[in-house]
């Protein structure tokens, strides 16, 4: 069969079971008086539309922001406003201020889930098929089974269709920044992961590897001429996109100020959530929060993570080096971050993907592939039995099938391979018993978070695992042929 | 699950779990009235004698399925239970809690196992499965074509029935024929008529066949009918096989005076009275399903192909009774596709008019689903099937030039802006309000176009082939 069809079918497969699970609840249905982040998508809309740029971020007698104020970057804003424009030609009443509060209907869930799919359509998507097509080795059938494993990969359909939100277009075009070095298009790169970083504040988790590979492909190329010619082409780009992302903001000082505070909200807890973190982990052993300052703390320990992986990559600007140090920053960040909310390992997860490519040939010698999409769909299906049976909120359960989506890529050197197996197969049983139990079992009284730390724990501690595998395995690169001939 | 990929179940079970998972995520999916219609049929067949299954009318779904369906709801009800007892109540009509919905839904996909295991056996009765790779295997194309057949998920799993059930029972009766289990294949589908009279319609079918080929055992050299070698043994086993399940599905309903009421007749021949009659009664209509139908019985009886023959002429009863049928439901096109699948992956003739059929009937059951969230999906899923049919049928038989001829792929791509038409375009303008059913018509005229012309392709096909070698290996 030919390889347009092969690919026009993953496609297709992959946009029916984005639209099915699109039927199911989304956050905080019928859930006043706050509802849920669905509420927040649709709320920014009313915003946006109806009060002027200088308002959207300051709380106003029009604006409050304690009723899901803006907290994303512009970017995010004025596609808000574009949907809002749409919104009011289907249906003027979807868009009213204040009128509009916990709207909720059918058509409307429509209209919402659609723009979801527009945008997914219009930016991940092609991304994902030209990643697999550019960056990917083996046979025109591997690259297409690829492609079919990340555009069916339940964490991001299941945040963006089921619990609502824009993930797919920051993630897209980080995406298409990574394409673009990879290219060879540095300024291409730089500026659709300049456009991810002003969608959503999270991708600032991509920004250090980013930063170091163009820092040290420009060092590379002599710092005297054409290397230094090249870092302000790069500068230029990035501090023009910037600005015409934010010119809006531009005019008062107090503007950027005000944004920059909601994006960045100092204000909030440690841990928002049980979160498989390193804080909410290590506060079940030793009351954290009451020892050392939290800041110095932070700082020290995710600076650790962070600084070899990327004093590397600056050393050695390969594009493998380049994947891998976006994963260790990624995982770095995300257990050690401050404020951290679990949708950000979706960052690390899609990650992890691009990395574990390269272990594509071992799993189909051993004829897991095809085990592992059936699987994938299995995750699906256990997760939305439990969202829709019992009405809990997506983070748990997501949570876990981002964790089993990484556990089931990890697959190691051959002569470990069977202890991993074992360990993996050991992994998922703990993580489906957990499952089972958290749903199906009351925790005992007095540790009423029992399941959720537990799961926390677990999942941290592979994690865990997972940036120390990757650190060693970037620092101590060895000499892979394949994706030097890659890279430009 | 660790099998290594050259292992020939792993491709199957994935194709049939993944197909699964598709129906699972459509739980939540709009359900037609059917669905009450078995909600119904749960409630009186757990909570009422069996002698008043027939005569419960508190809701308006009174059963009209045979006997042996509502011992398989009786059945299924008693698993219902567990999930909702509100359900099994006759007076709840239309209740349909999320247990309930989830039981139902989950009831369909399991019962699809027996769907899966006639497609495994279907695939054995292929001539040759040789491909180069897994993707060219005929084996592997029947599998899907049959699995993820795009009528039976959009009727069986959105707007609810429990074809796959029945349709596995049709395969595996047909599997049955082509491996020379010939007691089996008649057990089967006799159990399925007892099941959904429907099947009636392919029953001349059955009866010509089993009596020319099996009742006589031997045929002359040229194929023409050797007199002496009547087997009675055979012809009262088969009797005895046919009226001992009807006996065992009837009985008790005959010992209790019941068998006019249980005597389903309704669906085939007369059951409503339409305010805006047409000119044609039950009577004509019959007259010329049997009419449509009698060449293809002449020809099998007078050079049988085998069981090839007979799947052929099968498909040709099913085709002609949906075409000139009283009450015909656009469901009942599964009834020809379906079976019309495992010609199509062995000759080349079948494929192109395979292609024809399952493209137009397919998108003829688009008006099945109306709502706008389900629009989506059937378009998507449509699409995923016809590429795949296309791509891979094209494929399969590349020797020989195009599949499909200019004109039959002109009438395919009218398809596109006949959707555009009816679903985006027809619905924005006046006339959707003074002619809301112009769209409807329209659909159905130029899907009738497609069929007519599958039905006089396949009639000639049969009509002239001259596989008189085959049909003594086939014996």
């Amino acid at each position: 069969m030919e390889n347009w069809s092969l690919i026009s079918l993953c496609v297709l497969l992959g946009l029916t079971a984005r639209w099915a699970v699109s039927f199911h609840s989304y956050s905080g249905a019928g859930k006043p008086p706050m509802f849920g982040d669905y509420e927040a998508q649709r709320h920014w809309q009313e915003v946006t539309y109806n009060l002027p740029v200088h308002e959207w971020y300051f709380n106003t007698t029009n604006n409050d922001l304690n009723y899901w104020g803006l907290d994303y970057p512009p970017l995010t804003a004025y596609h808000s406003l574009v949907c809002a424009y749409v919104a009011k030609l289907l249906n003027p009443e979807w868009v009213e201020l204040y009128a509009s509060r916990g709207y909720e209907s059918h058509s409307h869930k429509l209209f919402m889930r659609a723009t979801v799919l527009f945008t997914d359509i219009l930016i991940y998507i092609p991304a994902v098929l030209l990643y697999c097509f550019y960056f990917c080795d083996g046979s025109s059938k591997q690259k297409v089974a690829t492609a079919f494993c990340i555009l069916l990969y339940p964490g991001l359909i299941l945040i963006d269709y089921g619990h609502f939100q824009y993930n797919s277009v920051s993630l897209g075009l980080a995406l298409w920044g990574i394409l673009g070095l990879g290219l060879g298009w540095d300024l291409f790169g730089s500026l659709a992961f300049t456009l991810a970083l002003n969608y959503k504040q999270m991708e600032l988790y991509h920004s250090l590897p980013f930063f170091c590979y163009l820092l040290g492909k420009c060092i590379k190329q002599g710092l005297t001429w054409r290397g230094f010619f090249h870092l302000v082409k790069i500068s230029m780009t990035v501090l023009v996109t910037f600005a015409l992302c934010w010119m809006p903001f531009l005019s008062d000082p107090k503007q950027p100020l005000q944004v920059l505070h909601r994006l960045f909200p100092v204000g909030r807890g440690l841990f928002e959530d049980k979160v498989a973190n390193t804080w909410c982990s290590l506060n079940v052993l030793i009351k954290i929060k009451t020892l050392l300052s939290r800041e110095t703390q932070l700082f020290a320990l995710t600076l650790l993570f962070v600084l070899p992986s990327s004093l590397k990559l600056l050393s050695k600007p390969t594009l493998w080096q380049f994947k891998l140090a976006l994963v260790n920053t990624s995982l770095a960040f995300f257990l050690f971050s401050f404020q951290v909310h679990e949708k950000s390992i979706l960052l690390v997860a899609l990650l992890v993907f691009f990395v574990f490519r390269s272990m594509l040939p071992l799993l189909l010698k051993d004829g897991l592939l095809l085990p592992y999409v059936v699987t994938s769909l299995a995750f699906l299906f256990l997760s939305l039995y439990l969202l829709s049976a019992l009405e809990r909120s997506t983070e748990e359960e997501l949570r876990l099938g981002l964790y089993r989506k990484l556990t089931q890529r990890w697959l190691p050197k051959l002569n470990l391979s069977r202890i991993i197996k074992w360990k993996f197969w050991f992994s998922l049983a703990a993580m489906a018993a957990l499952s089972f139990t958290s749903v199906w079992l009351k925790p005992p009284a007095k540790l009423p978070d029992l399941f959720p730390v537990l799961v926390s724990v677990l999942s941290f501690l592979h994690f865990l695992g997972f940036i120390i595998y990757f650190n060693q395995v970037q620092l101590m690169e060895p000499q892979r042929k394949k994706s030097q001939k890659k890279t430009n | 699950m660790a099998a290594p990929v050259t292992n020939d179940q792993s491709w199957f079970f994935a194709l049939a779990l993944g197909v699964s998972f598709l129906k699972c995520l459509l739980i939540n999916a709009y359900h037609s009235t059917d669905f009450e219609v078995h909600r119904n049929w749960l409630a009186l067949t757990h909570s009422l004698p069996a002698a008043q299954w027939y005569y419960e009318a508190t809701s308006e779904w009174t059963l009209d399925y045979p006997p042996l369906f509502a011992w398989f709801e009786y059945g299924l009800s008693h698993i219902a239970r567990f999930f909702d007892k509100e359900m099994l109540v006759v007076q709840n009509l239309n209740y349909a809690s999320p247990a309930t919905i989830l039981f139902q839904r989950l009831s369909v996909i399991v019962a699809d196992v027996v769907f899966f295991y006639a497609v495994k056996e279907c695939c054995k009765c292929l001539r040759e499965d040789k491909g180069k790779y897994l993707l060219g295997k005929p084996s592997f194309i029947l599998t899907v074509l049959l699995l993820w057949n795009f009528g039976l998920i959009i009727v069986d799993h959105i707007h609810f029935q429990y074809n796959g059930f029945l349709f596995g029972v049709l395969l595996l009766s047909i599997a049955r024929h082509f491996q020379n289990r010939h007691f089996e294949g008649a057990l089967l589908f006799s159990i399925l008529l007892n099941l959904k009279h429907i099947y009636l319609y392919i029953a001349p079918a059955y009866g010509i066949y089993l009596l020319r080929c099996f009742c006589f055992t031997q045929s002359n050299a040229d194929g023409s009918l050797q007199w002496r070698s009547f087997s009675v043994v055979r012809l009262v086993t088969l009797g005895t096989i046919v009226l001992s399940t009807f006996s065992v599905s009837f009985g008790p309903f005959i010992a209790l005076g019941q068998l006019p009421q249980a005597s389903m007749t309704g669906g085939l021949v007369q059951e409503f009275q339409h305010s805006v009659l047409p000119s044609v009664s039950p009577l004509a209509t019959l007259v010329c399903t049997v009419l449509s139908i009698l060449p293809a019985l002449f020809r099998i009886w007078h050079r049988p192909n085998g069981a090839r023959g007979f799947l052929r002429c099968l498909v040709i009863c099913a085709l002609g009774s949906f075409m000139f049928g009283w009450h015909v439901h656009e469901k009942a096109i599964l009834m020809a596709i379906l079976p019309l699948s495992l010609l199509a992956v062995e000759s080349r003739e079948d494929a192109r008019i395979f292609l024809i059929l399952s493209i137009t009937g397919h998108y003829s059951l688009f008006p099945l689903l109306f709502t706008t969230q389900e629009l989506p999906i059937k378009i998507l899923l449509l699409l995923l099937f016809t590429i795949f049919s296309l791509t891979s049928l094209k494929t399969l038989f590349r020797k020989g030039g195009a599949l499909l001829n200019p004109l039959e792929a002109t009438y395919l791509l009218g398809l596109i802006p006949l959707e555009l038409i009816c679903e985006f375009v027809y619905p924005l303008t006046v006339w959707q309000k003074t002619f809301p059913f112009l769209p409807l018509m329209l659909t159905s005229i130029y899907c009738a176009l497609g069929v007519t012309y599958a039905f006089i392709r396949l009639y000639i096909s049969l009509l002239t082939c001259s596989d008189s070698t085959k049909k003594i290996k086939t014996q």
